[in-house]
């Protein structure tokens, strides 16, 4: 009963997907968001604002592809771009997947693991069916896309083009889409940290699913969606362009790669699935030290290694841009290291591996929103901070509130997106380094709005953590009374890798 | 015939071994067990859960002697295995019914 019941509301979320994307299909014309309109805008003078409705359906017929004069695809970034992508792959299987999975307890590594592996193959194919579509184009309102990219149909992988951050340059679409894709099941992967060890494997990945679909997607789509950089061409035309952006993006947030969109995110859901699964039987009593610290470490160096697709592949550009990124990558990173393995230094005695570990992570978290707009002092400050306060976070907090959030996802994740999203607001600013913000009609670097910016990315924080954290906690509701979420008590005492899996990690 | 029981610091392994080599035992069984006595233990740190861990690792001897060779093998052990600080472990003696050698069928002496 309880299976049908979940297949039902399975195919009711396609239905409902769908109806969406039908009502979008009414109002395609006035969508410049298409492909075909965007060649229109790129060229458009003021008198053809109002052309992209009429301009669509002519305009379909000579889609513009990498080449064409004003569509460039340089071979520089597009390689730069397919690189970054498997970087990020990395990053999760099997970066995120080993640097969990030793922090868990020998009869659970086998499940830990499979949660990062199963939820990355489960959210790239619907990645591709839907969820590209509805992040990534215009829909009737900000925070959700339409269908218009169903399964990539109707795109020429020739000639499909994706924007980037300069006037004229873009991506092959199919590249862009790939690159997307890790982002989104990176953040559906990470959210483990906080289940781990009693989320039954069938509730995990239809929770991946629905999260997936009703937060990632419109937390993206916020945050990220625009029509590009050639849809400004005046004051009157970056309006219009504006009027479809995202709703956070509207705001004026900055998140370069995913502070909000993949930390805060996937922290806040962390949270409160830990609370809606109540802790793991045991505990505070039984001692359930890291199996293998070594694991965690070698996932540590694949996170950071991928990282840099992450980070200087959100350029978009193999340019001085995806430089910056690049840089404080490295120098921000390293810095929370230091930070967190000093302060536990100093606090508990002895600096740990599985310290410094989390130092590296809250650095990488940290820098992720500002890896592209602060100067290397901002990346030092951010993430020197964060090192210190994510320490805190993790060691005392945790204790003093009592929940049981496995792997510290909210922890680091959350309250390092947090960090990392305020640091950018403020080391943007071209005072202290930053690139400061560019405006596309004028062509240049525009006049900074300190309070404003901060202003700014306080919307990006607070609708992401209110827009995902309710979520969760909705989807975790209607599966705990239908299907249910916690494993049995005698599903965590043999452990998942047996319960869930039939499988022993290891077999000496 | 003896059962003689010993369990040590794991790095005195060899030491025991050369020892009751030198008297004449031919034969030992080796257990990696943990235990404690009076050594405290340690804590460990992950992340701000500290655990403290009572069981030290320990290695277990299990040597069948004859009779004969009861004193000098108990000896054999004291010394070798002596570090003079806490922890050092203790010896047990047993007295073993019957020992067959299971190539050949052996028994009792012959076996040993």
């Amino acid at each position: 009963m309880k299976k049908l019941i979940a297949l039902v509301s399975t195919l009711a979320l396609f239905a409902f997907a769908g109806g969406v994307g039908a009502q979008d299909k009414d109002k395609a014309a006035e969508k410049p968001a298409a492909e075909a309109a965007k060649a229109e805008a790129a060229k458009a003078d003021e008198k053809k604002e109002a052309a992209p409705a009429a301009a669509a359906p002519a305009a379909a017929a000579a889609a513009p592809k990498c080449g064409d004069k004003g569509f460039d695809c340089n071979k520089g970034d597009v390689s730069w771009m397919m690189t970054s992508t498997a970087f990020v792959l990395l990053m999760t299987v099997p970066g995120l997947a080993l640097f969990y999975c030793g922090m868990v307890r020998t009869k659970n590594a086998l499940s830990t693991l499979m949660q990062s592996f199963a939820i990355f193959c489960v959210v790239a194919v619907l990645w591709v069916i839907y969820g590209y579509s509805i992040a990534f184009t215009a829909g009737s309102n900000p925070f959700w896309g339409s269908l218009d990219k169903l399964f990539m149909l109707g795109e020429d992988p020739a000639t499909a083009v994706a924007a980037t951050f300069s006037k004229g340059q873009y991506l092959p679409d199919f590249v862009y889409c790939m690159f997307q894709l890790t982002f989104a099941a990176i953040t559906v992967a990470l959210i483990a940290g906080g289940y781990g060890e009693r989320f039954k494997f069938s509730a995990m990945i239809l929770f991946s699913i629905l999260w997936f679909t009703f937060a990632y997607l419109p937390v993206a789509h916020m945050v990220w969606y625009w029509d590009g950089p050639d849809a400004y061409t005046s004051a009157k035309a970056a309006d219009l362009a504006n009027s479809h952006a995202g709703f956070i993006f509207q705001k004026g947030a900055l998140d370069f790669a995913g502070g909000t969109v993949v930390h805060v995110n996937s922290g806040i859901a962390a949270l409160v699935c830990a609370l809606m699964l109540g802790k793991r039987n045991g505990y505070g009593k039984v001692a359930m030290p890291p199996h293998s610290v070594m694991m965690t470490a070698i996932g540590t160096g694949m996170l950071w290694m991928g990282w840099f697709g992450f980070n200087a592949g959100s350029a978009l550009e193999a340019t001085g841009a995806a430089g910056i990124a690049f840089f404080n990558t490295l120098f921000g990173t390293a810095t929370a290291g230091v930070a967190w393995a000093l302060t536990e230094w100093l606090v508990k005695g002895k600096p740990s591996v599985l310290g410094i570990c989390s130092g590296i992570v809250a650095g990488l978290v940290a820098i992720t929103p500002a890896a592209g707009y602060v100067g290397p002092v901002g990346a030092f400050v951010t993430c020197a901070i964060a090192g210190i306060v994510c320490f805190f976070a993790v060691t005392k907090v945790k204790a003093m509130l009592g929940y049981d959030d496995s792997l510290d996802t909210f922890g680091v994740h959350c309250i390092g997106g947090i960090i990392g999203s305020l640091g950018t607001g403020t080391f943007v600013n071209p005072a202290f380094g930053g690139t400061g913000v560019y405006d596309y009609v004028a062509n240049k670097v525009g006049d900074f709005d300190a309070w404003g910016q901060i202003v700014s990315q306080l919307w990006d924080i607070s609708v992401t953590l209110v827009w995902s954290g309710g979520v969760a906690f909705l989807i975790m509701l209607l599966l705990k009374f239908t299907i249910g979420i916690r494993a049995s008590d005698e599903a965590q005492e043999e452990g998942l890798d047996l319960a869930d899996h039939g499988e022993k990690a290891y077999n000496y | 015939m003896k059962l003689v029981t010993a369990i040590i610091k794991p790095f005195k392994l060899d030491e025991v071994r050369e020892a009751l080599s030198g008297i004449g035992v031919q034969g030992i069984t080796v257990t990696e067990v943990k235990g404690f006595g009076r050594q405290k233990g340690h804590t460990e740190l992950y992340r701000g859960a500290e655990y403290v861990v009572d069981f030290l690792p320990k290695v277990k001897i299990e040597a069948a002697i004859k009779t004969e060779l009861l004193e000098q093998a108990i000896e054999a052990i004291e010394k070798s295995a002596n570090t003079g600080k806490i922890g050092d472990g203790k010896i047990f003696v047993f007295d073993l019914e019957k020992v067959i050698r299971i190539r050949t069928g052996e028994t009792d002496a012959a076996a040993l």
